[in-house]
């Protein structure tokens, strides 16, 4: 019965720690207090499910989900992978939510600044959800790098945001996916503020296999969520 | 085959259109709103409400909160919850500190009952904002629960000083009971955060 297995904690390892003092708006909303440990109980194993039924018929492809009349502006890629526990199992059915910046990294958010065109056929926001056996797919612009005001001359590498949920509260997961070979990585306090040997996670491979010819380039990205306590929960 | 975790990156401060849509007046279905249950939903009606302090007290007004509870009869929509909860609960609510002008969050939902497992009544909390690298979970207690707080397992684990910060005040001077939570992620108030 797995659905009452606790989940594996979060290792402290993989994730950046809340104070990371390049990234300058951590000073002031980071915890200074040390986590407190929380057995999990049904709070913390439960969590609120989502799956295909909230992925609408467009959501999936944001080439088209935000076009008024035409085309979005830039390169059309596809964006897949499997999203996998702990233990390599896939999660199935399970939601992600994504948002990104046009080709010429500006936001549609209303407090996005950065003077560059937006694109009235492209909005950035979608979703989609796994299959089966953990994959998910969806077609989008790649995003372009913005200015952003942390330090002099502060661009962001071009990324994509994602949200899952996972089985779980405890599972519950917002990152960012990069692109591979982007020079402003090694520059980024964000990438930066993850540790080392954890960074090459955040990154997709570009993948001829998931390129549809013609059409759009193709890239890999697959997610790992805590995965499942070996032994059931204390009651 | 041992994989590695993802890491965790910021929210950043752009997500509304994408995560909160309809509450920011973005052309995309939201998939979770701060009204949590509908009118005829069993329980107690009540609203949650509070803002978010930085380390210098100011408030944050590019914050997403999202809440995760019992029905009214202390159980989550969720397989692992074998006893099943009411059928149009899901007990899920997310909101965004923008659309306020006092950079609130806000909540309408109903008062959960207790799980049954020692536990007082409460709701699981998770704060998302530009600047956390990591999302912070934390919990909302009902001040009303005197016995049951005093008793809960959790609270009790909580050095005296620090307990309040979990502990939302109920406020009956309304239409409707409002409980009020504030959240401080630095300074003599600091909400206790959990690691889970
Ligand atoms: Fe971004």
């Amino acid at each position: 019965m797995t659905d009452k297995l606790g989940f594996k904690p979060r290792n402290w390892n993989s994730h950046p720690a809340y104070l990371s003092p390049d990234y300058k708006s951590t000073a002031l909303r980071s915890p200074t207090k040390p986590l407190v440990p929380l057995a999990q109980s049904l709070s913390e194993i439960t969590g609120p499910v989502y799956g295909h039924e909230s992925v609408g018929p467009l959501d999936a492809d944001l080439t088209r989900n935000g076009a008024t009349a035409g085309e979005p502006l830039g390169e059309r890629i596809i964006v897949t992978g499997r999203v996998l526990d702990e233990d390599g199992r896939a999660l199935p059915n399970t939601l992600i939510e994504v948002w990104q910046a046009n080709a010429a990294g500006r936001y549609v958010h209303a407090a996005d600044q950065h003077d560059a065109p937006l694109d009235p056929n492209f909005f950035g926001g979608g979703r989609c959800a796994t299959n089966a056996e953990g994959w998910y797919a969806f077609k989008t612009i790649k995003p372009g790098a913005y200015p952003w005001g942390n330090h002099l001359n502060a661009w962001r590498p071009n990324h994509i945001h994602f949200s899952l949920f996972g089985p779980s509260f405890a599972t519950r997961l917002i990152t960012q996916m990069y692109f591979p070979g982007d020079p402003l990585l090694d520059l980024d306090p964000i990438f930066l503020a993850t540790p080392e040997a954890a960074r090459g996670r955040l990154v997709a491979d570009f993948s001829l296999e998931a390129t549809e010819p013609g059409v759009a380039l193709g890239y890999r990205f697959d997610i790992v969520l805590r995965g499942r306590n070996e032994t059931p929960m204390e009651d | 085959m041992t994989q590695k975790q993802t890491p965790s990156q910021t929210i950043g401060p752009f997500f509304a259109y994408g995560l909160t849509p309809e509450q920011y007046g973005y052309n995309l279905t939201s998939i979770a709103a701060p009204d949590v249950a509908n009118k005829d939903q069993a329980g107690e009606h009540i609203r949650i409400e509070g803002q978010i302090f930085d380390g210098e007290g100011v408030t944050v007004g590019d914050a997403m909160i999202e809440i995760w509870q019992a029905d009214a009869a202390g159980r989550y929509a969720h397989p692992a919850d074998s006893r099943g909860s009411n059928a149009d609960f899901t007990g899920f609510g997310r909101v965004g500190t923008g659309t306020d002008p006092e950079r609130r969050f806000f909540f309408e939902t109903i008062k959960p009952g207790a799980v049954g497992d020692g536990q007082a009544p409460h709701i699981n909390v998770i704060v998302f904002m530009r600047g956390m690298l990591n999302h912070a979970y934390t919990r909302i207690y009902l001040s009303d629960e005197v016995e049951a707080n005093a008793a809960d397992p959790v609270l009790a684990g909580i050095p005296d000083h620090r307990r309040g910060t979990l502990i939302a005040k109920r406020d009956d001077s309304g239409a409707g009971p409002v409980y009020r939570f504030d959240i401080h992620m630095q300074g003599a108030d600091e909400t206790v955060f959990f690691d889970l």
